[in-house]
């Protein structure tokens, strides 16, 4: 059994920590690029959206380099994904290609419906050591969501342009390397402190934007054009609403971890914008639009693919949030047709935006 | 004297403006960009140095458009600003009080929300570019009418054709169809500017609210039923510009003037730009499966600034220029 499973972000590191630690055979898909795109563009319907298409085209790949199982998660809501898995398994079957797909789900009923799809990934392996290899891929996640925030706030304050990017990457790399459960927190001060110590103007102005929208949109850079680093170069400091280890920790263990922010708090602010939920996360959308322009946030960035639903319902609400609560809001839709010098343009005018609007603010304070 | 320089290099028109410390225009130029970009940039240079007076100075430089880096990178812009804010600020310039601009281009429409002077939303057509001016262009040519000739035709209109404008190609196709059943052309014609008017509102300008004064500008403001339309739909005044198709060249050249007295010099290079020899070569990079295309912009063999790759390997590689951006 060679497992593979699509990218999203930063996602692999820890998924592929915690197989390699149950002796799992692990066999990455190449990072998405164009090729994946069109790979997956061309099997795929035209109306799906880009996460199904993008999945598609790392299954093509990771089957060619040997792959024959596939790992997808699944869900069980009024957002498409959740059948995802279903309609790939189907398309890789009618191309010739043999996979096992295994859907790892939000256990509807109880954990342990999940625990006996890892149980199959898994093998033979003791259920102590599962619950080991699950909590070393975890703690992996949370050190690369830890280190993707700090960026978030030096890369528009750094002193020489692309210090930041480079001390993640470095920071990330450590991460990867780690083999065994007792080097993570010493790796993990370690990475904390190269992060730390980009040189950076502590005092300078910067713009804050929170990011809100669907989850694969958010996290993986190569279908938003790296917005993250690109708003950090223009001077932005940016937040995400979403994190994986947040998710993980909201979808899959039920919240053990009260201390992490939680889908709660933004769904608990959606009202009375949007009272219910209506899939994806499109009520986590204006939740967390409503409590960024709580913390005085200059703007929110909506991203979403083009024909997600969920975010469809959000982006008409939007309007309405963005003028009673006076907070700037840009969508943009993401899909394999989308430019990057359009999404450039946009960017900047919505940079511009907010700098003179928050200027207007201080001569008047 | 000291002037200022504007430059917008869009898809469809390439202009150039020069402003006075006052912000008053002095001169511009209006050329077809026609797929040349520095061809037509030299072109314009040497169009507006031939007519320049003596005196002259140029003290500051500012690009904007699709090719804004491209100009930005052979004229030594002060600053290379996106199209959203240069109309913007054109537009409070020369309306004062301005708080809905309708800005309709060759590829591209926006709609620029002000209050108070400060840009406070704005939105660019997405997915679509179902009624921007090429189409317009493309259904005069096709009806035999000169574009500059189009609007003034949907002006003799008695009673328009209902046309649906969602996609430019079924737009297409329902005009031949009422061709077919015999309306009248300036039925037809006045009936396209209501479908692409109604479509502009309903896609780009959905959920804005647009108070008066209201500003229609860009190359297709030209289109004096468009103008009529748009008037007729949102029932309230809508204002032409004296400058309505060099607004975004007029804005760069207004923030080029504010930059350069900010930093007490300019980087301009001067006229000399149009004798230059300046190409564009391009070439695609191996390095990963992305296949990114790299544009190399190159003087006289040495190369003045790369881009169109995602990591960054190429653009960064070039130490003797300043990052774009």
């Amino acid at each position: 059994m060679r497992v593979t499973f699509p990218h999203m972000g930063d996602t692999w590191i820890g998924v592929k920590a915690m197989l390699e630690y149950l002796d799992v055979e692990v066999l990455m898909p190449p990072p998405c690029t164009k090729k994946t795109m069109v790979l997956g563009s061309e099997h795929a319907p035209e109306f799906a959206c880009m996460p199904l298409k993008l999945n598609l085209g790392n299954y093509i790949e990771a089957s060619e380099l040997g792959a024959n199982t596939i790992m997808m998660t699944g869900g069980c809501g009024p957002c498409r994904l959740g059948y995802y898995a279903q309609v790939q398994d189907t398309i890789l079957q009618d191309l010739g290609y043999s996979y096992k797909m295994v859907v790892l789900e939000p256990p509807e009923k109880h954990i342990t419906e999940l625990f006996s799809k890892i149980r199959y990934i898994t093998g033979n392996n003791s259920w102590w050591k599962v619950i080991k290899g699950i909590h070393f891929g975890y703690s992996k996640i949370k050190m690369v969501d830890e280190l993707n925030k700090k960026a978030c706030w030096a890369r528009p304050r750094e002193i020489n342009r692309g210090d930041t990017d480079r001390a993640l990457e470095s920071a990330k790399q450590k991460i990867i390397n780690v083999e065994y459960t007792k080097d993570l927190s010493a790796v993990h001060q370690e990475v904390l402190e190269i992060i730390d110590q980009v040189p950076v103007d502590k005092d300078r102005d910067v713009i804050k934007i929170g990011i809100v929208g669907e989850i694969f949109t958010l996290l993986e850079p190569f279908i938003n054009f790296d917005i993250e680093r690109r708003l950090g170069y223009m001077g932005a400091e940016v937040d995400r609403s979403l994190n994986l280890s947040e998710w993980i920790n909201d979808h899959l263990f039920l919240s053990i971890n009260k201390k992490m922010r939680s889908c709660k708090e933004s769904r608990m602010a959606s009202p009375p914008y949007l009272n219910h939920n209506v899939g994806g996360h499109g009520q986590e959308t204006i939740g967390s639009t409503v409590l960024y322009a709580r913390r005085n946030f200059d703007g929110v960035i909506q991203l979403l693919p083009f024909t997600c639903m969920p975010e469809i319902v959000a982006q008409t609400i939007l309007p309405g949030v963005s003028n009673e609560l006076s907070i700037p809001v840009l969508t943009l839709i993401m899909d394999e047709h989308s430019g990057e010098a359009g999404t450039v343009t946009r960017l900047e005018a919505f940079m511009d935006l907010l700098s003179r609007k928050k200027q207007k603010k201080e001569v008047l304070a | 004297m000291k002037v200022f320089i504007g430059i917008d290099v869009g898809s469809v028109s390439t202009n150039l403006v020069l402003i006075d410390n006052n912000n008053n225009v002095l001169d511009f130029v209006y050329l077809r960009t026609s797929g040349q970009p520095i061809k037509m940039l030299q072109e314009g240079f040497r169009e507006l140095s031939s007519r320049l007076p003596k005196d002259v100075q140029v003290y500051g430089a500012g690009t904007t458009g699709s090719g804004r880096q491209l100009a930005g990178v052979i004229t030594g812009a002060d600053i290379i600003k996106n199209e959203i804010t240069t109309h913007a600020v054109a537009a409070s310039f020369l309306v004062p009080g301005v708080q809905t601009i309708l800005e309709i281009g060759g590829q591209d429409s926006k709609i620029i929300i002000l209050r108070k002077g400060v840009v406070y939303d704005f939105a660019m057509n997405t997915v679509c570019a179902a009624g921007t001016g090429s189409f317009l262009d493309q259904q005069a040519y096709r009806l035999n009418i000169p574009i500059e000739e189009f609007g003034y035709m949907a002006l003799e209109a008695s009673n328009p054709v209902r046309i649906a404008g969602r996609c430019a190609v079924f737009a297409e196709s329902d005009m031949i169809h009422k061709q077919q059943l015999g309306y009248n052309t300036p039925d037809i014609v006045a009936g396209l500017c209501e479908a692409l008017v109604r479509n502009y509102l309903n896609n780009v300008g959905k959920g804005k609210q647009i108070l008066s004064p209201v500003v229609f500008q860009g190359g297709v403001a030209a289109n004096v039923g468009m103008k009529s339309a748009f008037e007729k739909f949102l029932q309230t005044e809508v204002a032409v510009p004296r400058y309505y198709n060099i607004m975004g060249a007029f804005g760069a050249a207004v923030l080029a003037r504010e930059e350069a007295l900010k930093n007490g010099k300019t980087k301009f290079k001067g006229f000399s730009v149009s004798e230059e020899e300046y190409r564009a070569s391009g070439f695609e990079c191996d390095g990963c499966a992305n296949c990114c295309e790299i544009v190399e912009i190159i003087r006289s063999g040495t190369v003045l600034a790369r881009w169109g790759d995602r990591c960054g390997k190429w653009s960064s590689s070039v130490t003797n220029s300043e990052r774009i951006s």
